[in-house]
C-alpha cells in the first residue's frame, strides 16, 4: 500500500460516551483489503459473541476499499453490523456518495458503537465529528423530509452522504433500511433498526480530500483502459438503459418470476410493471452513483392529482429496480404501474427493505387465504393486486398497532413460528427471500450464501445459463463457492458488483499495481476465500447452523425453468457444500494455530 | 480564439462526477480535492444537478477583485492564474456568482480552470464540451 493513502484510518464513534477517535489499521487493510474483507474483522473485534442486535453491545462497521475514489464503478460502501432480523451476520451494500465522502473525509472505516440517551444525528466533516441533537427528528413521518433538512443545515454540498433512517428503523422493524442520499440503501438484513436502537436518526459524512497513488501516470493509463472498458461493455448500456428493471420480462417468460408468493412463476400482468413500460411512461430521470458513469438509478415520475383541488398536482419521484418491482408488483399481483410506485413510494418514505417488505405482505397474503390469521389480525383484507390495502398494511408493518404486525415486523421466519405458514414463508435464514425461481442454484445460493442474498453467489446467473442442461450437485456447488469467493475480493475494493465483467481477476491485479499494492490473482482469490470463511465462522459462532437450513417447501411446488426442483438434489447439494467448508475451515483453523 | 469548458445541456447531467474526479487525476490523484468543476443537486438528484464550471467572462469579476493581479483576465475571455503573486485573501471565491472558483484548502490558494477539457473527455452524456468562447458585445437598446 502506498505509505500516504490514508485507507488505514478507522474512525471510531461511541454513541454512548460521545466520543470519537482514529486509530491506524495498516496490517489489518494489508491483509484483508477494505471493505468485506475489513469489516468483517472489525466486527468480530467489536460486538461481543452472542450480544443482542438491538442493545448498544452491537457495532455498525462502514467500511470502503483502496479503489473507492481512485477507480470507476468503485461506488459502494460496505455495512457490517450484527443483524436483528436473523440474529446473524448483517450486511448490506450502499451506493450513492457514501463511499467517496468516506474515502475522501479520509477514512477507510468507520466504527460506531454504544447507543445515545437522545436522538441524535452524527456529522463528520474530514477530521472533526459533531454529535448534533435528534430529538426534532425523530418521529418524522417521511425520511424526504429528514434529507431535505439535513441538507439545509449541513455543509459540504456536492461532496456529502446523508445516511438516515424512517419510522420504520424507530420502530425497530427488523427489516428497515438506512436510506442513503436519496433512493440509494442499506436494504437488507435490518441495518436501520440497528440505527434505530442506537437512536442515530442520521450519519453524515463530507469527504472533500484526494487520495496519492504511488503511480500517477501508470494511475491514468489504467483508468483509461478501465473507463474504456465499461462504456464499451453491453451490461453498461443495459443498465444504463432500462436498467435492473429490464429483467422483469425475460425472467417472466422463462417462468422464473416469483408471484403471489410463488405459487407461480409467471405474472399475467408482468407487461404492465416491466422495465419497458415503466420507461416508456413514467421515467423521469436516470442518475449515477458518485463516480461511476453507468447512471442504472432509474426515477418515475408519479403525477397524481389532489381530489380536493381541480388542475392541482402532487409530483413524486420513486426510484424503481427489478427487485422492488419482483417484491411489492408481483409477489403482491400488483398489475399497475402507478399502485406499484405508490407502494414503492411508501416504503421509502418509512424507510423499508422493499424485498422483505413485499415478501412479508405476500406471506400475510396467504396466510389470510389460508385461514391462518383473519381480519382481525391484518386489520385490513388482504387481496392481492389491491394496492390501497397494501398500502394501509405497510403502515401498519411500521407502527404494530397489535401483535400480529408485531410479529409481521420481525421477519416471516418468526411470524410463521406463531401463526404457522412455515410451507410458504420465503425467507432463508431469516431473511426474506430475493426475486429469483431460476433453478437450483438460486435457491442453494440463498441458503448457503453468508448474508442470504442473491448478491451472495449469483445463482440466479448459473440457472439461466445451465437452462436445458444436466446439471451436477458438483458443478453448482463448485460454482457457488467459488463466485462468493470471488466477489468478497469484489466487496473489499469496494466495486459495484454490476462491474465484476469488467474487473476480471487479471484487471484487478493490473489496478493494484500504480497504488502500491503487489497482489497476484493467486493472493486475491486467497484473499477471498479467506474473509468467505471468516464470514461462515462469524456466523457458526453466532448460532447458524448447516442443519437448520431449510427449504420452504413451496420452491418444490411451483416449477422452475429447470422443471420441479429436487429436494433430493437440493440436501447433497447442502451436504457437499457443507463438508467443503467445514474442511477449509478447519485448514484455516489449524492455519491460525501455527 | 480561446476556448472554454461550457456546460450544453445540464439536463443530461447523471450526478456521476465523472468530470470531477478527472480535474484531479490530472495531478495523478484520485479525489476531488484539485478539481475546478463541480456537480451538486438542486435539492434531492430527483431534481436534476448543476455543474459548475468557469465560464470564462469576457470581462470577470474575479479578476477584478484580485489585490495582487495574481488572477488576470485572459484576452478572448476567461483568466490566467499565477500562484506566486496570490496571496489567498479569498475575494474571488466571493467576487464569482456561480462560486466556480473552488478552493485549495491544502494550498490555500484558489482552484481555477485553465481550460484544458481534460474533464470533457469523461463526460459519458455530453453534457459538457469544448468549445471556443463567443465574442460577448454589449447589448445596447
Amino acid at each position: 500500500m502506498f505509505p500516504r493513502d490514508p485507507l488505514p484510518r478507522v474512525l471510531y464513534i461511541d454513541l454512548s460516551s460521545k466520543k470519537y477517535w482514529v486509530e491506524e489499521r495498516k496490517e489489518l487493510f494489508e491483509e484483508f483489503i477494505g471493505g468485506t474483507g475489513v469489516a468483517i474483522n472489525l466486527l468480530r473485534e467489536e460486538v461481543p459473541r452472542g450480544a443482542d442486535p438491538l442493545s448498544p453491545e452491537n457495532a455498525i462497521v462502514l467500511a470502503v476499499g483502496p479503489f473507492n475514489a481512485l477507480y470507476p464503478m468503485a461506488s459502494k460502501t460496505v455495512a457490517m453490523f450484527k443483524s436483528p432480523l436473523t440474529g446473524n451476520l448483517g450486511e448490506s451494500h450502499a451506493g450513492g456518495r457514501s463511499a467517496i465522502a468516506i474515502r475522501l473525509a479520509g477514512y477507510g472505516a468507520i466504527v460506531v458503537k454504544g447507543a445515545s440517551d437522545i436522538p441524535v444525528w452524527v456529522s463528520v466533516h474530514g477530521s472533526k465529528v459533531y454529535f448534533r441533537d435528534a430529538r426534532a427528528l425523530w418521529g418524522v413521518r417521511s425520511t424526504h423530509t429528514v434529507g431535505r433538512v439535513l441538507r439545509e443545515v449541513e455543509g459540504g454540498h456536492g461532496f456529502r452522504t446523508i445516511m438516515r433512517i424512517g419510522r420504520a428503523g424507530e420502530k425497530l422493524v427488523r427489516y428497515a433500511c438506512v436510506v442513503v442520499d436519496t433512493f440509494r440503501h442499506f436494504g437488507r438484513l435490518g441495518l436501520g433498526a440497528v440505527f434505530g436502537s442506537k437512536k442515530l436518526k442520521a450519519l453524515v459524512v463530507v469527504g472533500k480530500g484526494s487520495v496519492p497513488v504511488a503511480d500517477k501516470a501508470g494511475y491514468r493509463r489504467v483508468y483509461d483502459d478501465l473507463y474504456k472498458r465499461i462504456m464499451g461493455t453491453p451490461a453498461t448500456k443495459k443498465y444504463h438503459e432500462l436498467g435492473t428493471a429490464e429483467n422483469v420480462l425475460p425472467l417472466n417468460e422463462l417462468g422464473a418470476l416469483p408471484t403471489m408468493n410463488l405459487k407461480a412463476s409467471r405474472f399475467e400482468r408482468a407487461e404492465e410493471i416491466s422495465g419497458e413500460r415503466l420507461a416508456e411512461r413514467y421515467l423521469g430521470r436516470r442518475v449515477s452513483c458518485a463516480h461511476c458513469p453507468v447512471a442504472c438509478i432509474h426515477l418515475a415520475v408519479l403525477r397524481e392529482p389532489y381530489e380536493h383541488e381541480p388542475y392541482f398536482y402532487k409530483t413524486t419521484f420513486v426510484s424503481y429496480d427489478y427487485e422492488p418491482i419482483y417484491a411489492c408488483g408481483a409477489m403482491l399481483g400488483i398489475g399497475s404501474a402507478e399502485g406499484l410506485l405508490k407502494v414503492l413510494d411508501a416504503i421509502e418514505t418509512y424507510g423499508l427493505d422493499a424485498m422483505s417488505t413485499g415478501v412479508a405482505l405476500a406471506w400475510m397474503t396467504e396466510a389470510y387465504e389460508k385461514g391462518l390469521v383473519t381480519e382481525k389480525e391484518t386489520i385490513m383484507k388482504p387481496t392481492w393486486g389491491d394496492y390501497a390495502s397494501y398500502l394501509k398494511a405497510i403502515e401498519y408493518v411500521v407502527e404494530q398497532p397489535n401483535e400480529f404486525y408485531a410479529a409481521l415486523a420481525k421477519g416471516i421466519e418468526h411470524a410463521a413460528k406463531v401463526y404457522g405458514g412455515a410451507d410458504f414463508a420465503l425467507a432463508y435464514g431469516g431473511n426474506e427471500m430475493p426475486g429469483y425461481h431460476t433453478g437450483p442454484a438460486t435457491h442453494l445460493g440463498f441458503a448457503l450464501g453468508a448474508r442470504h442474498s442473491h448478491l451472495d453467489s449469483a445463482g440466479y446467473s448459473y440457472d439461466q445459463k445451465m437452462v436445458g442442461k444436466k446439471v451436477s450437485v458438483e458443478e453448482v456447488v463448485t460454482y457457488l463457492l467459488e463466485e462468493e469467493r470471488w466477489r468478497q475480493v469484489l466487496t473489499s475494493l469496494v466495486l459495484c458488483l454490476f462491474a465484476r465483467g469488467v474487473y476480471t481477476p487479471q484487471v484487478v491485479v493490473e489496478a493494484f499495481k500504480p497504488l502500491g499494492w503487489e497482489l497476484s490473482e493467486n493472493d486475491l482469490r486467497e484473499i477471498g476465500k479467506r474473509i468467505h470463511l471468516l464470514k461462515l465462522k462469524y456466523k457458526l459462532d453466532e448460532g447458524f447452523s448447516f442443519d437448520q437450513l431449510r427449504f420452504p417447501k413451496r420452491i418444490f411446488e411451483t416449477p422452475s425453468p429447470h422443471g420441479a426442483l429436487d429436494p433430493a438434489f437440493m440436501e447433497q447439494a447442502l451436504k457437499l457444500y457443507r463438508s467443503r467448508v467445514e474442511e477449509d475451515l478447519k485448514s484455516l483453523e489449524a492455519a491460525q494455530r501455527e | 480564439m480561446v476556448k472554454r469548458v461550457s456546460v450544453v445541456d445540464v439536463d443530461l447531467c447523471v450526478g456521476c462526477m465523472m468530470c470531477v474526479f478527472a480535474c484531479t487525476r490530472r495531478f495523478g490523484e484520485g479525489g476531488v480535492s484539485k478539481s475546478a468543476i463541480r456537480v451538486a443537486s438542486i435539492g434531492g438528484i430527483e431534481r436534476g444537478f448543476t455543474v459548475i464550471v468557469c465560464r470564462a467572462c469576457p470581462d470577470p469579476p474575479c479578476a477584478a477583485s484580485c489585490p495582487t493581479h495574481a488572477l488576470k483576465p485572459r484576452k478572448g475571455g476567461g483568466i490566467v492564474f499565477d500562484p506566486a503573486k496570490c496571496v489567498g485573501c479569498g475575494n474571488c471565491v466571493k467576487a464569482c456568482p456561480y462560486g466556480a472558483l473552488m478552493w485549495d484548502e491544502q494550498s490555500g490558494k484558489p482552484i481555477v480552470c485553465t481550460y484544458c477539457g481534460y474533464c470533457v473527455n469523461y463526460c459519458p452524456y455530453g453534457v459538457i464540451k469544448l468549445e471556443e468562447v463567443k465574442e460577448v458585445v454589449a447589448h445596447v437598446p
